[in-house]
């Protein structure tokens, strides 16, 4: 049994027992360090013919110890997985900086610096840290065109966004990821293309990890920027056969819970959520404390709606600390398998029965 | 709409947008007009396909970019967009360019083994990696199948292929083929009788499979002959939804109604299909010629000569037909000829829709139908509001409210005739209603009941899966704290679903109300002070029993292991309770007088044993039965103040109290207080039908504290027929059966009522964990108190036999006289026995049926053989011994 195999089953079997914790944001974290055009540049792109500043992904390469230092919090926080800084590390996303060319590194070294750090976290205390390859919705849409004039245009098709995200799980499966995380679903043609991309890299590769689908649901309306609803999303990527299936961001966790609960009675499988801090505040920013926080984490989990929680823009090791409290000995969400029927969907669901 | 159709799932695949079956959308996309071929497909949304049909196999298109175009911009329209696409080609390239298109779980069409295994499994992987259904013709490498055998071989032959390798079987659609028929070739005769046959076959043998068609086919030898081919669809549907055909592509604008169909061209029609006669296609040609002219033609639309009836049967046959150019003159003419506007509603348009859900319900009527039915209803109703509302106004009903009711379809589902209905008959009695429509999330129905500070929620739907959203409502009321009255009605509801799945998931009122008619009465009882209270625990008591009925005859439904049933216990936390200490420790005699026991009494089971079905008091107004109830009250409270006076009966009793402790699923009872040494051992069983991830199943043992935590169990026999028998034996003697009859009868609600006293005496004063608890009869007949006093032989403990044991820690045979028959029955026959639990958590529950791991289980914790133990549980066994015995063992 190989490491990564052994890790899952430990953490596959603690998922039976309890719920698992998942890290906070990223681009918050990394916006308190104060970083310069330079950290982003480095040693190795300071020639590069365009502004770098804000392309947080390059920090793998630029400022590791940046991006290792983060890690390291969460999992001292009490998180059990936490993802890599590779949201936008795809060649479609890459091309806003001309760094197509970069991305295999970026991955490779987002994958390792994550590893390294869970592997520290797991020599401290025994207890194993899963590493998930964070993969993001991308800066394009397949679903919607971005001329009005112009409907059926799309900047990008279904083959070029899955080569692009095989390059990147390709990396991230070398580097030591454990998992596959495909978030902030918000056109679910994109999730596809994702999921396309790394089967292809699975293939490819010879190695096949579990896949974690994230979707995002924009705001009180209830539905995907693309315009499904919770349960529509759930049929359109359940023939992944994931091993989580949840939402995050945009919302905060009193306008998710409806959706929330949506995806708990749907879903045959592990169910994830880590909302926002809130809603953004005036100034764009999020401003949910912890303690606000875990009163919804918990009482999300004495109601038996998740399985793995985390927490997205503007949450802090702070706010994973007093999750991983808040839920400390509350049992897991067990999924059901709904009776067998044809369960299809275009914005919304169409079930047949079987 | 009767919850029994059996065509209402039928799939309807709008075909229009399909350039090889419609030539007006081909020149469309032909032309460059993709606006206009939008227009297309947005009228079979509208006219009820629920999945589109897209097709662009023609030879002057370039598919993979049509389909690619087409199936983007649909991206761009929602009302669009909402259903699920099927992509339709008979090319790959073309298929696959639209599977890169669509956000959804669309639909492929099709696959089939023409070239061969490799091919279609080929196919078939790169369907299911873009997360898409698909539908296979029952084609192979020898060609296409004609005969039943051919068809259903293939299919077959197709599915364990696709199975085999991972494929879902829910998500493979068969397309058995339908050919032409009466082209004049004798062999095509049997091809629409080898369709029928085929669907038959694979719905039964291939496990979840589905079977559409494309049924324009079946009449290609009639083309330019409309009214025979409208004519020959509608005959074929009827015939292949009855065989198990779910799906269909048909021209979801232009569905005709079977019963439309002139009987003799019906008949000939059916010939022809089901292949009756030798002459059949000779006799359907000789009378197309007939038809085509026009003169046997019905078209609804256009032939006029309804209108000539009497304006109930105008009204009718508008809602049937959909046609609403005339609605609002005749509803009109209807409100003149009636004192009322309401009556309008009540009257011919209630019967009218009637006569739709009849239709609808016989399979002669089809969704796109009814829903042009009900925009017909739509507008009656709307022409009468005004005069609803003058009504209102004359009658000083408006501005004074009886309450606010909130209503709405719950989301998912769009049907509101039902709803809209309720609306104005709750209006026209001067209730407040805040109707939110139809598709309405559970979130924006309770902040619009609590802003608006409403008296209760109504719920409202017509599909299934709304049944399981209503739950899901529920259980947000109850999340949020609410506590208002939750109403429930539609189609698809039942008085059986909202007992079993509705009313446990809210603690508040929950009401199933069946029609519009009883919307009122129900509204009137839970705004009446008198009334609310007592109506909701008769209501919440009914569903009760409704629940154990259910659950009783739920044999078929998975059950669980027993191990795992036992990991799914109910584990009170008994870490931070102490359970109470009864006064005494022992058994006492207890003995009450009639006239003590009188305001006990629950009257309804009275009313019951004399096959008078109703609730107590309401009964005695009842419509039907109410006379008969009122004479029988009148004779009973005659001679229950005989009774009382002339002392006919006596109730004797005993009570204890044991320390106990739960062992497994068994019951330690110990001799003291040091518990060391075992007195008795009482059994239980355990539920292990599957109620989902997160309602234990419930053994009687789970409500005891397991050994190192100090807890009691109590126990009780009563009986008021100690002189029962004799006083019966005097009017029977007399000729008197009815008087017989009559002291049985209420010899039995003394012995109930003395049970229910006693357990009240229990629960402030005996054990005395409830002191504060008040005297509320209609209260304690719904049981909405602490602690249980379930008895053996009863659902939550079916076992008869647990009475041995009851009966020698209670003495209860020298203390009282009672006895115990060798079937478990007890002497006199008006007599209760029972265990009491304390636990806060404790309930009445069902254990219903149990498998043979448990049966094993308990005969050896009760020292019987298997062969004892079936029979003492056979009533619940979900297996049959008989046939489970001849199995090899080990099996």
């Amino acid at each position: 049994m190989s490491d990564r195999e052994r890790r899952l089953a430990a953490v596959e079997a603690e998922r039976q027992k309890r719920i698992l914790i998942l890290d906070g944001g990223w681009g918050s974290m990394i916006q308190t360090q104060g970083l310069e055009e330079e950290d982003y540049r480095g040693g190795r792109f300071c020639a590069h013919h365009k502004p770098l500043k804000g392309d947080n992904d390059l920090l793998c390469l630029t400022r590791p110890d940046i991006v290792a230092g983060i890690h390291a919090a969460y999992f001292a926080a009490g998180a059990d997985i936490s993802s890599t800084n590779s949201f936008n590390a795809t060649a479609v996303s890459q091309a806003d900086y001309d760094l197509q060319y970069a991305v295999r590194d970026i991955n490779l070294a987002a994958a390792r610096i994550a590893r390294e750090a869970a592997d520290a976290a797991e020599a401290q205390d025994g207890k194993p840290r899963l590493v998930a390859g964070a993969i993001g919705p991308t800066s394009k849409t397949l679903s919607l065109s971005p001329d009005v004039n112009d409907p059926a245009f799309r900047e990008v098709d279904f083959p070029q966004l899955a080569a692009s995200y095989q390059e990147q799980a390709e990396a991230l499966i070398e580097g030591g990821a454990d998992l596959i995380l495909i978030e902030t679903i918000f056109d679910t043609l994109n999730a596809k293309a994702a999921l396309w991309g790394v089967w292809e890299a699975f293939d490819k590769t010879g190695v096949a990890l579990p896949i974690w689908l994230s979707g995002t649901i924009t705001d009180r309306s209830g539905r995907t920027l693309s315009g499904q609803t919770t349960e529509a999303f759930w049929n359109a990527v359940r023939h992944a056969q994931p091993w989580a299936v949840g939402l995050n961001c945009a919302l905060g966790p009193a306008e998710l819970r409806p959706f929330l609960a949506e995806m708990a009675r749907v879903a045959d499988c592990p169910v994830s959520a880590y909302p926002n801090a809130g809603l953004p505040n005036a100034m764009g920013g999020y401003d949910q404390d912890p303690a606000a926080m875990a009163e919804h984490y918990s009482e999300w989990a004495q109601a038996g709606l998740v399985n793995i929680l985390g927490g997205c823009c503007g949450t802090t090791p702070a706010h994973i600390a007093a999750l991983a409290r808040a839920v400390e000995g509350v049992a897991p969400r067990r999924p059901q398998q709904p009776p067998r029927a044809m369960r299809l969907s275009g914005l919304e669901p169409f079930t047949v029965a079987g | 709409m009767t919850t029994a159709n059996p065509f209402s799932n039928f799939v309807i695949i709008g075909e229009r947008t399909n350039v090889t079956g419609s030539a007006k959308f081909r020149k469309l996309i032909e032309a460059d007009d993709y606006a206009g071929g939008l227009a297309v497909a947005r009228q079979q949304v509208e006219s009820g396909a629920n999945v589109l049909d897209v097709n662009m196999d023609a030879a002057l298109i370039d598919g993979p970019s049509a389909m690619t175009r087409f199936l983007n911009l649909i991206a761009g329209e929602p009302d669009i967009a909402r259903i699920p696409i099927m992509i339709d080609s008979s090319k790959w390239e073309v298929i696959e360019a639209g599977l890169r298109c669509v956000q959804g779980k669309p639909i492929v069409n099709s696959i089939s083994l023409k070239e061969g295994e490799e091919a279609f499994l080929r196919q078939a992987k790169l369907v299911r990696r873009y997360g898409a259904a698909v539908v296979v013709m029952a084609f192979d490498e020898k060609g296409q199948a004609d005969t039943t055998k051919r068809k259903y071989e293939i299919c077959a032959r197709a599915y364990h292929l696709l199975t085999g390798h991972g494929f879902p079987p829910e998500d493979i659609i068969f397309d058995p083929n339908i050919f032409a028929v009466a082209t004049g070739i004798e062999e095509h005769n049997d091809y629409a009788l080898a369709f029928f046959e085929a669907t038959r076959m694979i719905r039964e043998s291939l496990p979840h499979a589905h079977v559409s068609g494309g049924v324009s086919n079946v009449s290609f030898s009639f083309r330019g002959n409309e009214p025979v081919r409208e004519a020959m669809h509608a005959v074929f549907l009827y015939h292949a939804i009855r065989e198990g055909m779910d799906f269909g592509i048909v021209n979801a604008g232009a569905l005709a109604v079977y019963d439309d169909i002139e009987p003799e061209l019906r008949e000939r029609v059916e010939d022809v299909l089901l292949n009756r006669r030798s002459d059949a296609t000779e006799r359907l040609l000789e009378m197309a010629e007939r038809v085509k002219g026009g003169a046997k033609r019905k078209d609804p639309e256009r032939d006029l000569a309804w209108r000539g009836l009497g304006v109930e049967k105008r009204l009718e046959h508008a809602l049937v037909h959909g046609l609403s150019e005339f609605i609002v003159e005749d509803t009109e003419e209807a409100r003149q000829a009636v004192s009322r506007p309401l009556h309008v509603i009540e009257g011919p348009l209630m019967a009218g829709m009637n006569v739709v859900g009849d239709l609808f319900g016989a399979g002669k009527m089809f969704l796109p139908q009814v829903v042009k039915s009900a925009r017909v209803m739509k507008q009656a109703v709307a022409h009468l509001v005004p005069f609803l509302e003058e009504e209102k106004r004359l009658t000083g009903m408006a501005g004074r409210s009886n309450g606010t009711v909130v209503m709405a379809t719950v989301k998912g589902d769009v049907h509101d005739i039902g709803k809209n209905i309720v609306g104005v008959v709750l209006q026209c009695n001067g209730y407040d209603v805040i109707d939110l429509g139809v598709m309405v999330p559970a979130e924006k129905i309770l902040d619009a009941a609590t802003e608006a500070k409403a008296d209760m929620v109504g719920l409202s739907g017509l599909i299934t899966p709304s049944l399981d959203e209503m739950r899901f409502v529920a259980e947000e009321m109850k999340r949020r704290g609410m506590t208002m009255p939750l109403l429930i009605g539609g189609a698809t509801t039942s008085r059986t679903h909202t007992a079993v799945k509705i009313a446990p998931s809210y603690s508040g009122p929950v009401i199933y109300v069946t029609d519009a008619s009883r919307a009122v009465p129900v509204v009137q009882k839970l705004m009446s002070p008198e009334d609310r209270v007592g109506f909701a625990a008769e209501t919440r008591a009914e569903y009760e029993r409704v629940r154990e009925a259910y659950l009783a005859s739920q044999d078929k439904r998975p059950r669980l292991a027993l191990a795992a049933a036992r990991e799914k216990g109910l584990r009170p936390d008994f870490s931070a309770y102490v359970p109470p200490k009864p006064s005494f420790l022992g058994v006492r005699d207890v003995s009450m007088s009639l006239a003590e026991l009188a305001p006990f009494i629950d009257w309804t089971p009275f009313f019951a044993s004399w096959d008078l079905a109703g609730r107590y008091p309401a009964i005695l107004q009842d419509d039907i039965v109410g006379e008969a109830a009122r004479g029988l009250f009148k004779d009973a409270q005659a001679m229950l103040a005989r009774m009382i006076d002339e002392k006919w009966l006596e109730a004797r009793g005993v009570v204890g109290f044991f320390p106990a402790n739960r062992d497994g699923d068994d019951l330690v009872v110990w001799s003291d207080e040091t518990r060391a040494l075992e007195r008795a051992r009482l059994h239980t069983l355990r539920q292990q039908m599957d109620k989902g991830a997160d309602k234990p199943n419930l053994a009687l043992a789970d409500f005891v504290a397991p050994a190192g935590v100090g807890d009691y169990i109590g126990g009780f026999a009563v009986t008021a027929g100690v002189g029962e028998v004799e006083a019966s034996e005097r009017f029977k003697k007399a000729n008197d059966d009815y008087s017989a009859i009559m002291v049985k009868a209420l010899a039995d609600r003394f012995a109930e009522a003395f049970a229910e006293a006693l357990h009240f005496r229990v629960r402030k004063e005996l054990w005395g964990f409830s002191p504060e608890e008040a005297f509320e009869p209609a209260a304690m007949i719904a049981e909405q108190y602490r602690g249980i006093r379930p008895a053996p032989g009863y659902p939550a403990q079916p076992d008869h036999t647990e009475k041995w044991t009851l009966f020698d820690l209670l003495d209860a045979r020298t203390r009282t006289g009672m006895t115990l028959t060798e079937s478990l029955a007890m002497t006199p026959p008006a007599s209760v026995s029972g265990l009491y639990f304390s636990h806060p958590q404790a309930e009445y529950f069902g254990v219903g049926r149990i498998d043979r791991d448990q049966v094993l289980d308990y005969a050896v914790r009760k020292g019987w053989d298997i062969a004892t133990a079936e029979r003492w549980l056979s009533p619940i066994l979900a297996y049959d011994p008989a046939r489970d015995a001849a199995k090899p063992a080990g099996s």
